[in-house]
């Protein structure tokens, strides 16, 4: 036996599970052993419970003797990042506001998780609000990257990351905006999708930015994340933005799907501001793409420079929208110190929200107050009209983009946080995406000097996640990062 | 010095109680966002039509007819002050 169970892959672990060889049960108990162990360096969740999950994988070991399994996820533990509705368990996206909050209902890729068996495991740190690009926007604790814990797991599902990355989940849900699932991917060397916008139902997903929000899988292994997304995708009429389309079966498609590819490098994401190592692994990549028949394109993105402004206009103005509901009246937080009905609003958001999020509500409001709206949100809206273009250009020349995820490898915790606008252009190669609605998937695709993971960014045209997800596999068929574990023994 | 937000007024339209540290350092760090965001005045966008979402659907419809709810208790159960099924708020009207 090589490798320990909580670092055996879903699909592994599936076939385990069907031959007999293995319970459920041993296998969450494996997870909680490993978490348990390494959670005091890693701390990537804000809670778990250990009898809900056994009981869980007791309920999938009696359906599979009596043969009734439900598929692959069928036993396997699944984490959730705290912004996804769960019956009965905590949700506080990492906020003062929401610290006693506890769902009364599933979020739709909940319930269909629960159809197809897997194992709800834990609560994910991630940056409050799902605001930020480290996790250190947390209210209660700081997560720390698994290959070296004084730096940032990545935001703002770094304890989604950083929970599979540290073997205390086989895969695990997270949500991105703005490069909330890559970012924190590639900075911890696992894979991490984000669909394009429509695919996943957002019912049950706290929202941030309505227009850019989308649930994806963290995985280690490309492999497992066509199995996670085969369990969430899908219309929904509870979001009424979620898109009436055929799903493939992803997994099948890794086989079936065999190139080569027309692949597209965007010259304005290796400029100014990438780190030379970051250059040199995707660069590598790229390499290989081209040496294993796949045609290399240099293709521009002429928009891209404007993508962080637009970005921090849109998503601050939805999220000033969207915040407006904790205003102490109905979810859970209520300031004592409130002198009317309406300082109850000033005080409870004052004692509720974090400094970040108080900020991008400031900045939010600022740019849809009276006079400011056309300069500001529509002016944004009309950009974005412009880097959606580039993008379908692009994708007339080729089936898809490779980029770096990240321009720099995992930072120390601290460094940025004294500087906002710094933060916000370490998103500057994810952000676009979000913006045209398009799929991305970030890969593991080499280490730096210092043993920091780099991830390769792979776009394609919406809706094409099949397509996305073998074209990462084939990179990965033929490299062994995917198989590296950071040492937290 | 003087700064690009009136922070007073916004904070009011936001309805949050910021600190005079939190205004001061606010305003200081938005100043920097907002001179990033002045950028996109260089970009033509006459023209252009603005996107409010990435694949417009349109006309989404459902019949009319009543789904599952919850219960009240249910409903109810994360307010932060309740009375005879309904959420206590302070008094609006003297």
């Amino acid at each position: 036996m090589s490798k320990p169970i909580y670092y055996q892959t879903a699909a592994e672990l599936a076939d385990q599970l069907s031959a007999g060889e293995l319970t459920s049960e041993e296998l969450v108990r494996a997870v909680i052993d490993r978490t348990k162990k390494v959670e005091p360096q890693v701390q990537a969740f804000l809670s778990f419970d250990e009898e809900d999950a056994l009981a869980q994988a007791r309920a999938s070991d009696a359906r599979r003797k009596e043969g009734k399994a439900l598929g692959p996820l069928d036993g396997i533990p699944v984490g959730i990042k705290d912004v996804l509705a769960v019956t009965g368990q905590p949700l506080t996206c990492a906020s003062r506001m929401l610290e006693k909050f506890v769902s009364p209902y599933d979020a739709t890729c909940i319930q269909k998780l629960k159809q197809a068996g897997a194992v709800l495991w834990g609560r994910l740190n991630m940056d409050e609000f799902a605001m930020g690009s480290s996790t250190e926007n947390s209210a209660f604790q700081q997560t720390g990257n698994p290959w070296d814990t004084d730096r940032i797991p990545g935001g703002s599902s770094g304890g989604s990351a950083a929970c599979v990355a540290a073997g205390e989940a086989i895969v695990s849900l997270g949500s991105d905006t703005g490069g909330s699932i890559r970012q924190p991917a590639a900075l911890c060397g696992v894979v991490g999708l984000k669909p394009s916008y429509g695919l996943v139902s957002r019912y049950g997903l706290v929202a941030f930015a309505s227009s850019l929000d989308q649930i994806g899988p963290f995985a280690r292994g490309v492999e497992d994340a066509a199995l996670l997304l085969q369990g969430i995708a899908g219309h929904d009429p509870r979001d009424s933005t979620s898109y009436k389309t055929e799903i493939p079966d992803y997994r099948a498609a890794l086989k079936e799907k065999k190139g080569p590819w027309k692949l597209g490098i965007p010259k304005e994401y290796f400029g100014e501001g990438l780190d030379p190592e970051v250059e040199k692994a995707v660069r590598g990549a790229i390499e290989f793409y081209r040496k294993s028949g796949c045609e290399i394109v240099e293709v521009s993105l002429p928009h891209t420079q404007y993508a962080v402004a637009v970005y921090y206009i849109i998503a601050t103005a939805e999220a000033s929208s969207n915040l407006a509901r904790y205003d102490g009246v109905r979810y859970t937080r209520r300031s004592d110190k409130a002198a009317d009905a309406i300082d109850l609003y000033f005080q409870t958001r004052a004692e509720g929200f974090g400094q970040e999020v108080k900020r991008r509500i400031i900045l939010g409001t600022y740019v849809l107050s009276s006079g400011y709206y056309d300069a500001y949100y529509l002016r944004a809206q009309k950009v974005r009209t412009l880097i959606r273009d580039d993008f379908m250009k692009a994708f007339e020349k080729v089936d898809a983009l490779l980029t770096p995820t990240s321009p720099v490898p995992a930072f120390k915790k601290g460094e940025r946080t004294a500087d906002p606008l710094a933060m916000y252009l370490s998103d500057i190669f994810t952000i676009s995406t979000n913006l045209a609605g398009l799929p991305g998937i970030s890969i593991p695709c080499g280490f730096t000097g210092s043993g920091l993971p780099i991830g390769l960014q792979i776009l394609g045209q919406p809706f094409a996640e099949a397509d996305l997800l073998a074209i990462a596999r084939h990179y990965e068929q033929a490299h062994d990062h995917h198989q590296q574990h950071p040492n937290l023994d | 010095m003087k700064h690009s937000i009136d922070i007073d007024y916004v904070a009011n339209l936001a309805r949050i109680a910021l600190t005079d540290e939190e205004k001061e350092t606010f305003s200081r760090q938005l100043d920097d966002v907002l001179g990033y965001i002045e950028k996109l005045n260089e970009v033509d966008v006459s023209g252009i039509e603005p996107t409010a979402h990435a694949f417009p659907v349109k006309n989404v419809w459902r019949d009319d007819v009543a789904g599952e709810a919850f219960p009240v208790e249910t409903a109810l159960a994360n307010a932060p002050a309740k009375r005879q099924n309904m959420i206590v708020v302070p008094k609006v009207v003297e």
